[in-house]
């Protein structure tokens, strides 16, 4: 199945954050690998975007829109570290 | 208060298409007028959301092909001088052969005057900025040239002399959009085709990248875009060539 880049999700993260969260960097809970979101493998083709490690395919991050809401589930994700500078 | 193209909460916004331009057979460019168009950075993009009558809703991602208007962090006055579309304008390229909903209707369907919903500029990622000075590789697959042009347009908008090579692959030579601002080239930027239909036609492998790209040595900028298995593949071979991964940004269109 095709995928995109974790830069398809700046519009959906948009909505949410403040800041362009596809830039900021987060560890897999699965490998420890850590990296841009905007590098994560995105399947977009399902009821919500699915973001997996690049590097052992694990989910990183799922995100799901309804008319009512967002869910984000983050549970692949460690740490999510956001360029801020004061 | 001052905005910039990447803070501040996402809101949909209602643009009105203003121009359309065929490319090539299959592609054209529309260009449409967005109240209070923040400028965005090239590399950026946008979603485009379409409502049915009866409250279906479904949105597509699109690369903006306007250089953005955005220098040294603020919107300059010149904004798009290119195509003759005013400042307060975008242009999005579409292929009128993709897959999907949206696609088709923005290439077919939409006329001049219709507004759609929009939201952006998006994504800090798969960006060039005018203030870069790293040496710029710039891969396309296909309608994956259309982030890339945004990218030489604001080199060229900004007057920058950073080296930038395009090795561009298409289907044919009728396929080749943005075909006139790219045969005369500026300064600066070296263009290299490569037709996967055109009699012997064949895809782009090692010795193309390796010929016309730069040497990891030289660690340059790479922007590859594409379908994915083309963006695979493009990556793939920079970093056998010895090319640092965070140095090799990508934007699959599935």
């Amino acid at each position: 199945m095709s995928f995109v880049d974790g830069n398809a999700l700046a519009g959906p993260l948009g909505e949410i954050f403040a800041v362009d969260v596809t830039v900021a960097t987060s560890q897999c809970a699965s490998c420890g690998r850590t990296g841009p979101l905007a590098v994560l493998h995105v399947y977009a083709k399902a009821p919500g975007f699915v973001a997996r490690c690049p590097g052992c395919d694990a989910v990183v991050m799922r995100l799901v829109r309804t008319p009512e809401g967002a869910t984000v589930d983050m549970r692949g994700c460690v740490t999510l570290r956001i360029p801020l500078p004061l | 208060m001052a905005r910039t193209a990447v803070s501040g909460r996402l809101i949909w916004r209602v643009a009105t298409l203003a121009t359309i331009r065929d490319e090539t057979a299959t592609a054209r460019t529309l260009s449409f007028d967005v109240p209070d168009w923040p400028g965005h950075l090239p590399g950026q993009h946008v979603d485009v959301r379409l409502t049915a009558d009866d409250g279906y809703s479904t949105q597509r991602s699109y690369s903006l092909a306007s250089d953005g208007g955005i220098s040294d962090g603020g919107i300059s006055d010149g904004g798009i001088s290119h195509g003759g579309i005013s400042h307060g304008g975008i242009e999005l390229t579409v292929q009128k052969v993709d897959d999907g909903e949206v696609s088709p209707y923005l290439a077919s369907v939409l006329k001049v005057g219709d507004p759609v919903e929009l939201r952006g500029p998006v994504g800090g990622w798969f960006v060039w900025r005018p203030t870069d000075t790293a040496p710029v590789l710039l891969v396309a697959g296909g309608s994956g040239i259309v982030p890339l042009m945004a990218m030489i347009r604001a080199r060229q908008a900004a007057a920058s002399r950073v080296p930038f090579r395009l090795i561009y692959s298409a289907r044919t030579p009728a396929d080749v959009i943005y075909a006139n601002e790219l045969r005369l080239p500026a300064g600066g930027l070296d263009v290299h085709y490569i037709f996967t239909r055109n009699g012997t036609g064949r895809r782009i492998g090692v010795a193309d990248v390796n010929t016309h790209g730069w040497p990891a040595d030289f660690e340059p900028d790479c922007f590859v875009c594409g379908p994915t298995g083309f963006v695979e593949t493009v990556a793939d071979i920079l970093v056998a060539l010895g090319h640092q991964p965070r140095k090799v940004k990508t934007e699959r269109f599935g």
